[in-house]
């Protein structure tokens, strides 16, 4: 064709559930592309197709209701008509509910834009008994209508024709509302606008109507011409007018007239065919929303959520992580080898990476499941359920309906993750809501949180495991309530809230492959954000618990002892008919190498022939070696393994003796050893401060470095539980202090990839602060405050954290019940007014 | 059904959880733009005669004005909650705040401090 090489910029527009994105991906199949709008948290998913030797790019609008410039979305999609001009525009309606859809239809009309209307879930319409005139609606609206089922690739290829056809020859729609009292206004005004031909002439109606409505981007616009400013007194004169002749507000006139015409255009072009019958949808929600099933239904379906994802994903994971343990052993293969007594620094901190990653990528199963479920949810229809079910609790608190998905993402039930948690707060219409949710998401129990507190229950609260876990589980979310409510009286008090006005979708049945893109994408951004900042992370915490490292004279002194006991290795081999395996130093380190993973596989194999064959395995690869490994009768076999074995232990002291007076030397261990006199109040020594300094980078280190920070004693092998246990009695610790470090723990600040999904989410470096300090000191508020008051009233752990838990639940209740106990402090309503009208 | 309003500003307490507030019984600020619209977006002070919220499940009836300004009354009007428009209240959330309404072929949730700012009447 002709027009070979050429470039048609198509932009999607629509009400949100319109079917935009599945539509969508159906056009553009796997080429996407999502990025930002600049300076707002909304998502610009663009996507390509060629055809006809013309590159189609698509961009997905976000779903709007109309074009005014109350919400970002709205801004976004007005600045995007405005500014980039696409060549053609996709309207996409529900065909099932035409009558609302057309308001923006015809406001885009009223815009001159280059229309193709997309009837989607034409289906849907049809099992609703609907009959729809496609030529009559075309004929109405003066612009190309097309059907089209998305979620099956229906009417695709009408689509790209339309889409073809009006780039090819843009026809603009003759289209006129009769806005009736309102019109010599709008003409006052579109004859003022006729002078000024730059803001296009096709337009010269939408501009009339949004001038007269008083639309503060439109007024903008106008501003920009030459001579605005009678351009603008024409305007406001225009409107007083309007103003004075009728009652109401102009708006409202506006907006019924579009939407008697709607009325009128469906009555003409639709028929239905099954008036009064009740949809399935209402049949269904007349059980799950009946005011006694719906929280029995509510509590089974987070129940299942639950089993499924966290217990059975649990489960998951003991499959996939031998593969992520083969990852780590493969690694340490192609890693320099380790040495005597240090190991070299890349083999060291490559290892730290992989351990780091795994952490990470061993919840990859659990997120799958918990992602494909919430997918479900959500397409389905049954989360904005649960938003209508839980509203009225979670907005007592500041919070808002639709902030049950991020709290359940972040772990509300013990197991979840902050980052999409936080993520996940993008649909929360209500600016205050949003902010007081991002701030509280990352109390929620994530997964990361939950080995600190199995280690902790299993030392100190062996007896009363259960309850202490449900302590736990559930005062993280009396804690972020309360948080919430706080912020919102405080911090967040003058910033924009919005109305709970939200559609109830049609039940639908979720496509398998729908729900499954969903849980793919949202994990792989998992991996990614949370990967790579982590990943960064490690490597800083690492060079901060490496650093400066050990002096010279204490360096001297720890190499000294292991010429000893090199030079008493071979003393003992002396005479010794195998002593030829190992000639010299070299090949002793690999030995001793070889010894320990040799110990590390036999521990780990499982039954007798797996044993066997590690054995088969080691006495196939190193040979000579293998008479130091096995057991023998024989007395030369004995002596070797024997001097052997006490070598390895000495070299095992030996390197842990040198790793702890390295973490106790380095920078963090400094900060951790500077922090004691605050911390003391709660009970943390600087061992417990180091832990808890690492885990800023990712909560699992936490209880990776109290490993190593507890480290065992030589021919040892006590779970970290038992060795920390000891230590911790030995020193005076109490279960109150393990009660201090859990509730710490619970309301510690998010971690790092959190932070930057924070900073994401409210385009906000203070924010981010916020998120970090805030929770740092009530933490440690809390902490203290249990600890040191405990200690006064001698208190056992259960005892506190009993204590504890009905203080918080009292406040909860009383927040709950009483009747606007902070509301007396806020200004009057009809400040609001202005307020929100001016942001 | 007309007997079912309560007449003279004042509004039915729904079993335990409803919440008379708005005692004034009448046009607040005067006007169409102000009032009506708790600042914590608690319970509304209802500025109506007859409104939204004082539907009982089943009940329909059509829209008269809209007490509400700015983003939220625009957020209604979009979402088809214009004047002349009839709507039918089909039930409240379990713990009776928010109301689930139908406008045209679909289903609205809306809080009851907002509904309080829907002026309705009868059909």
């Amino acid at each position: 064709m002709s027009e070979g090489g050429r470039r048609i910029l198509v932009a999607l527009a629509g009400q949100q559930n319109a079917g935009k994105s599945t539509l969508f991906n159906a056009l553009t199949g796997v080429s996407q592309h999502i990025a930002n709008y600049p300076g707002v948290t909304v998502d610009k998913k663009s996507g390509a197709y060629r055809e006809h030797g013309a590159r189609v790019e698509v961009v997905d609008l976000p779903g709007t209701y109309s074009l005014t410039c109350f919400s970002p979305e709205e801004r976004v999609v007005r600045r995007f008509l405005e500014e980039e001009r696409p060549e053609v525009v996709v309207n996409v309606l529900d065909a099932s509910n035409l009558r609302r859809g057309l308001c923006l239809t015809l406001q885009l009309i009223e815009l001159g834009q280059p229309l193709v209307l997309v009837l989607n879930m034409m289906d849907v319409a049809e099992r609703r008994g609907l009959a729809i005139d496609l030529g009559a609606l075309a004929q109405r609206l003066g612009v190309p209508v097309v059907a089209a089922i998305g979620r099956k690739g229906v009417g695709c290829e009408e689509l790209r024709q339309a889409i073809r056809r009006v780039a090819a020859e843009p026809r603009p729609s003759r289209l006129r509302l009769d806005y009736g009292e309102a019109e010599p206004a709008l003409e006052r005004i579109e004859a003022a606008l006729a002078a000024r031909p730059e803001l296009g002439a096709a337009k010269r109606r939408g501009l009339a109507v949004k001038l007269l409505e008083g639309d503060g981007e439109t007024e903008r616009l106008a501003a920009k011409t030459a001579g605005a400013d009678a351009l603008l007194a024409e305007i406001r004169a225009a409107r007083a007018e309007r103003e004075a002749a009728s009652s109401g507000a102009i708006g409202d006139g506006i907006a019924a007239t579009r939407d008697r015409f709607a009325g009128e255009t469906v009555a003409a072009a639709v028929t239905e065919r099954r008036k009064g019958h009740v949809s399935v949808t209402e049949r269904v929600d007349r059980v799950i929303l009946n005011r006694l099933l719906a929280p029995v239904f509510l509590v089974l379906v987070v129940w299942g959520i639950y089993e499924l994802s966290i217990v059975q994903g649990y489960e998951l994971t003991k499959v996939t992580w031998p593969f992520l343990a083969s990852a780590r052993n493969f690694a340490a293969a192609i890693l320099p080898d380790a040495g005597f007594l240090y190991d070299p620094q890349l083999r060291a901190l490559g290892l730290w990476m992989v351990d780091s990653a795994n952490t990470l990528l061993n919840y990859v199963p659990i997120f799958l499941i918990l992602f494909a479920l919430i997918a479900i949810l959500e397409d389905s229809g049954y989360m904005a359920r649960i938003a209508f079910i839980l509203d009225r609790i979670l907005h007592r608190f500041g919070l808002h309906g639709q902030s049950t998905l991020p709290f359940i993402l972040a772990g509300v039930f013990a197991g979840g993750c902050a980052v999409p948690g936080v993520m996940a707060t993008k649909g929360i219409p209500d600016e205050r809501a949003r902010l007081a949710t991002i701030l509280t998401v990352p109390f929620m129990n994530c997964l990361a949180k939950v080995p600190l507190y199995t280690l902790l229950i299993n030392i100190y609260f062996a007896e009363a495991k259960g309850l202490v876990l449900f302590y736990l589980s559930t005062i993280t979310i009396l804690a972020a309530l309360l948080v919430a409510k706080l912020l919102s009286v405080s911090v967040l008090r003058h910033k924009e809230t919005a109305p709970f006005v939200m559609e109830l979708p049609r039940y639908h049945l979720p496509t398998v492959t729908g729900v499954l893109r969903r849980s793919l994408e949202r994990t792989w951004l998992y991996i990614k954000k949370v990967g790579t900042v982590v990943i960064a992370v490690s490597v800083i915490v690492y060079a901060l618990l490496q650093f400066p490292g050990l002096p010279a004279e204490r360096q001297a002194f720890y190499e000294a002892r292991a010429e000893a006991a090199i030079a008493e290795f071979f003393e003992a081999m002396r005479g010794n008919s195998l002593a030829a395996a190992v000639p010299d130093q070299r090949a002793l380190t690999d030995l001793v190498n070889v010894y320990t993973a040799y110990r590390a596989e036999k521990l780990n194999a499982q039954g007798a022939e797996a044993s066997k064959a590690v054995d088969a395995r080691y006495e196939e690869r190193h040979a000579d070696f293998y008479p130091f490994l096995k057991r023998s009768r024989e007395a030369d076999a004995r002596a070797a393994a024997g001097a052997l074995k006490s070598l390895a232990q000495e070299r095992k002291t030996l390197r842990r003796q040198m790793r702890e007076e390295r973490i106790v030397n380095s920078l963090l261990g400094r900060v951790g050893r500077g922090l004691e006199p605050v911390t003391a109040y709660a009970g943390f020594d600087w061992k417990i401060n180091v832990a808890l300094l690492s885990s800023f980078a990712a909560r699992e280190s936490s209880v990776a470095t109290l490993g190593v920070l507890f480290q065992q004693e030589e021919g040892q092998s006590d779970t970290l539980e038992s060795r920390m246990g000891a230590e911790q009695r030995a020193a005076g610790y109490s279960a109150l202090g393990a009660v201090a470090l859990m509730l710490f723990f619970a309301l510690y600040p998010p971690c790092l990839a959190t932070t930057i999904m924070v900073r994401v989410q409210t385009q906000s470096y203070g924010w981010m602060l916020f998120s970090i300090v805030f929770p740092t000191l009530l933490g440690l508020g809390v902490a203290s405050a249990v600890f040191t008051l405990g200690g006064v009233f001698k208190l056992s752990g259960l005892e506190a954290l009993s204590l504890t838990y009905a203080a918080a639940l009292l406040a909860v209740l009383a927040v709950g019940l009483l009747k606007r106990p902070f509301g007396k402090a806020l200004p009057p309503p009809g400040i609001p007014a202005q307020r929100s009208t001016m942001s | 059904m007309k007997g079912r309003f309560l007449e003279g500003g004042r509004r039915r307490r729904r079993a335990g959880w409803g919440k008379g507030v708005w005692g004034k019984g009448g046009w607040g600020r005067g006007g169409w733009g102000r009032g009506g619209w708790g600042r914590d977006g608690g319970p509304g002070k209802g500025v109506c005669a007859h409104c939204l919220n004082d539907l009982a499940p089943g009940m329909t009836c059509r829209i008269a004005r809209l007490h509400g300004c700015g983003a939220i009354r625009q957020r209604l009007i979009d979402l088809g909650l214009v004047y002349g428009t009839e709507v039918t209240l089909i039930r409240a959330a379990p713990l009776n705040d928010p109301i689930a309404i139908r406008v045209g072929d679909a289903v609205l949730t809306v809080r009851r401090a907002e509904a309080a700012t829907i002026e309705v009447v009868c059909v």
